[in-house]
């Protein structure tokens, strides 16, 4: 953000008393790193971490209507969701290309939850404020007063971002310590189920998911109780070796997982099916935005991939917009990459042309004008030993 | 943050030693601090002819590619070939065996243009 009208986090204090180096990051001040990104990346991948994720996007659609709309606005099937349970899944344009992911919770019988992208929350609301607007004037000219449950205007959407903070909490050692936080005979929910529990006068709302591919939380709470909770794990955390995280670890995490980034994988130029995700993209719905776009494509087969790549032998680590290329010929771009700390080379992802995606390809990523080979990898790149 | 008394610095968190007509150069502490973890070093080619503010070395942390500048004119004379197999000296001893390179100084007046340890350290402060 170029006005300087940069947004804070319930936690902003918590992370200057603890010495992070701050940075912007989609207007918000975010903790890029406490020690270092290494020492951060090792303690999640081998005991825990806790992450500021207060600046993600938090909105609620409710009411009778809301599930049956949400499946015309999202890729994925919203009608497999049970009480507590979320999904992956997408919001995107006329054109398929991909406005945001996200995660979407059924927390009541008629109520959603929608933790969205923090650089995209606005853009979000918007869009679905204005989705939501037509769809209630087109009902109300085709029927007006109608008063079936499934109509558009039987349907709530506030968003709760500005009230609510959330932290990820990650690592192998997450279940130790929640016992420790909540008590032994209390259970976490399972893997994408999202559970409401009181901590000491602080309503927490726990989800078993997570960008880290490690197990663990993301825990939502109200912005008034975020420094009291950040403290409290990281007290009960210390004896299992806990550490705060910053982006960069963020970051590096997820790269190893291949999970995509939104601004840098994944844009409204690209769609889900280009993007190796079309799992979560349920085809089958009669309608949805986007869909006759990812009908084609996935018929057709998209003209280019995301692909995981490594880089082999010694060489300076791929980064955002190196070119890619094969025999001389540029082939696609890379839109991730890094040092990986858990494997020790370089690692990244490219859009590809789909004939140079394939698995064990060699292509060479142009670094400051020399091309470094590279090996088009399985995702994830990082498997767990 | 370490800014020994004996070296002269850039705005750019270059160190420079004078040793007779050559200098040594590397990042400061307080640069590597900045970066942490660097994981890959470019150094420049030998004998190659650098005007002063060029970038001529890369120093890659996790997070970013960051460059590295001659602070004056001269040519390339030593590169630390120890850097291609352990980028982490220049966190772990910055104004020690993490140096990058040594220039040979075309003009030893343009010392002057570089700043002494109390002028980097208010910049740093």
């Amino acid at each position: 953000m170029s006005d300087g009208a940069q947004k804070t986090t319930p936690l902003y204090d918590e992370h200057v008393r603890r010495g992070a180096k701050m940075v912007s990051f989609g207007g918000w001040l975010m903790p890029v790193q406490y020690t270092s990104i290494v020492q951060e990346h090792r303690a999640v991948r081998n005991n825990i971490g806790i992450f500021d994720i207060s600046h993600m996007g938090q909105l609620i659609v409710s009411g009778p209507a809301a599930a049956g709309w949400l499946n015309t606005m999202l890729t994925n099937n919203i009608d497999k969701l049970g009480l507590g349970h979320g999904q992956y899944t997408f919001l995107l344009n006329e054109r398929g290309g991909i406005i945001d992911d996200l995660i979407a919770y059924r927390i009541g019988d008629e109520r959603f939850l929608l933790v969205v992208n923090a650089s995209r929350t606005e853009e979000d609301f918007t869009w679905l404020d204005r989705h939501l607007r037509l769809s209630k004037e087109g009902r109300s000219q085709d029927r007006p007063g109608g008063l079936e449950t499934g109509a558009p205007w039987n349907i709530d959407l506030t968003s709760r971002s500005a009230h609510f903070g959330g932290v990820a909490i990650q690592g192998p050692r997450v279940v130790d310590l929640f016992h420790a936080l909540l008590g032994d005979n209390v259970d976490l929910p399972p893997r994408n189920h999202i559970v409401d529990f009181t901590l000491d006068g602080m309503a927490l709302s726990i989800a078993r998911t997570g960008y880290t591919g490690e197990d663990g939380v993301e825990v939502f709470f109200r912005a008034e109780d975020a420094a009291k909770f950040w403290n409290t794990v990281l007290e009960k955390g210390e004896k299992l070796g806990i550490k705060p995280c910053g982006l960069g670890a963020r970051d590096t995490l997820r790269l190893e997982m291949c999970y995509p980034l939104n601004g840098s994988d994944l844009s409204p130029e690209r769609n889900p099916i280009e993007a190796g995700l079309g799992f979560f993209v349920d085809l089958t719905k009669p309608k949805f935005t986007g869909r006759e776009v990812l009908l084609k494509m996935t018929e057709n087969g998209p003209p280019q991939k995301l692909a995981a790549f490594r880089m082999e032998g010694k060489g300076p680590p791929p980064r955002p917009h190196y070119p890619v290329f094969n025999n001389g010929e540029r082939v696609g771009e890379v839109t991730s990459g890094t040092l990986s700390p858990s494997l020790n080379y370089g690692i990244g992802m490219a859009y590809v042309s789909a004939s140079h995606a394939k698995i064990g390809s060699n292509i060479e990523i142009e670094i400051r004008g020399q091309k470094f080979p590279a090996t088009i990898e399985k995702k994830p790149l990082y498997k767990r030993s | 943050m370490n800014v020994p008394d004996d070296l002269l610095y850039t705005e750019t968190h270059e160190w420079i030693k004078r040793e007779g007509d050559n200098v040594r150069v590397g990042i400061t502490d307080h640069a590597q601090a900045e970066l942490t973890d660097v994981v890959y070093v470019e150094l420049p080619k030998m004998d190659r002819q650098a005007n002063a503010g060029e970038a001529i070395a890369v120093v890659e942390s996790v997070k970013a590619a960051s460059d590295i500048y001659a602070p004056v004119k001269g040519k390339v004379v030593e590169v630390n070939k120890a850097l291609e197999a352990d980028p982490g000296l220049i966190n772990r001893e910055s104004f020690g065996q993490g140096w990058i390179f040594v220039l040979k100084i075309d003009n030893p007046e343009d010392l002057k243009q570089l700043r002494d340890a109390a002028a980097y350290k208010k910049q740093i402060s």
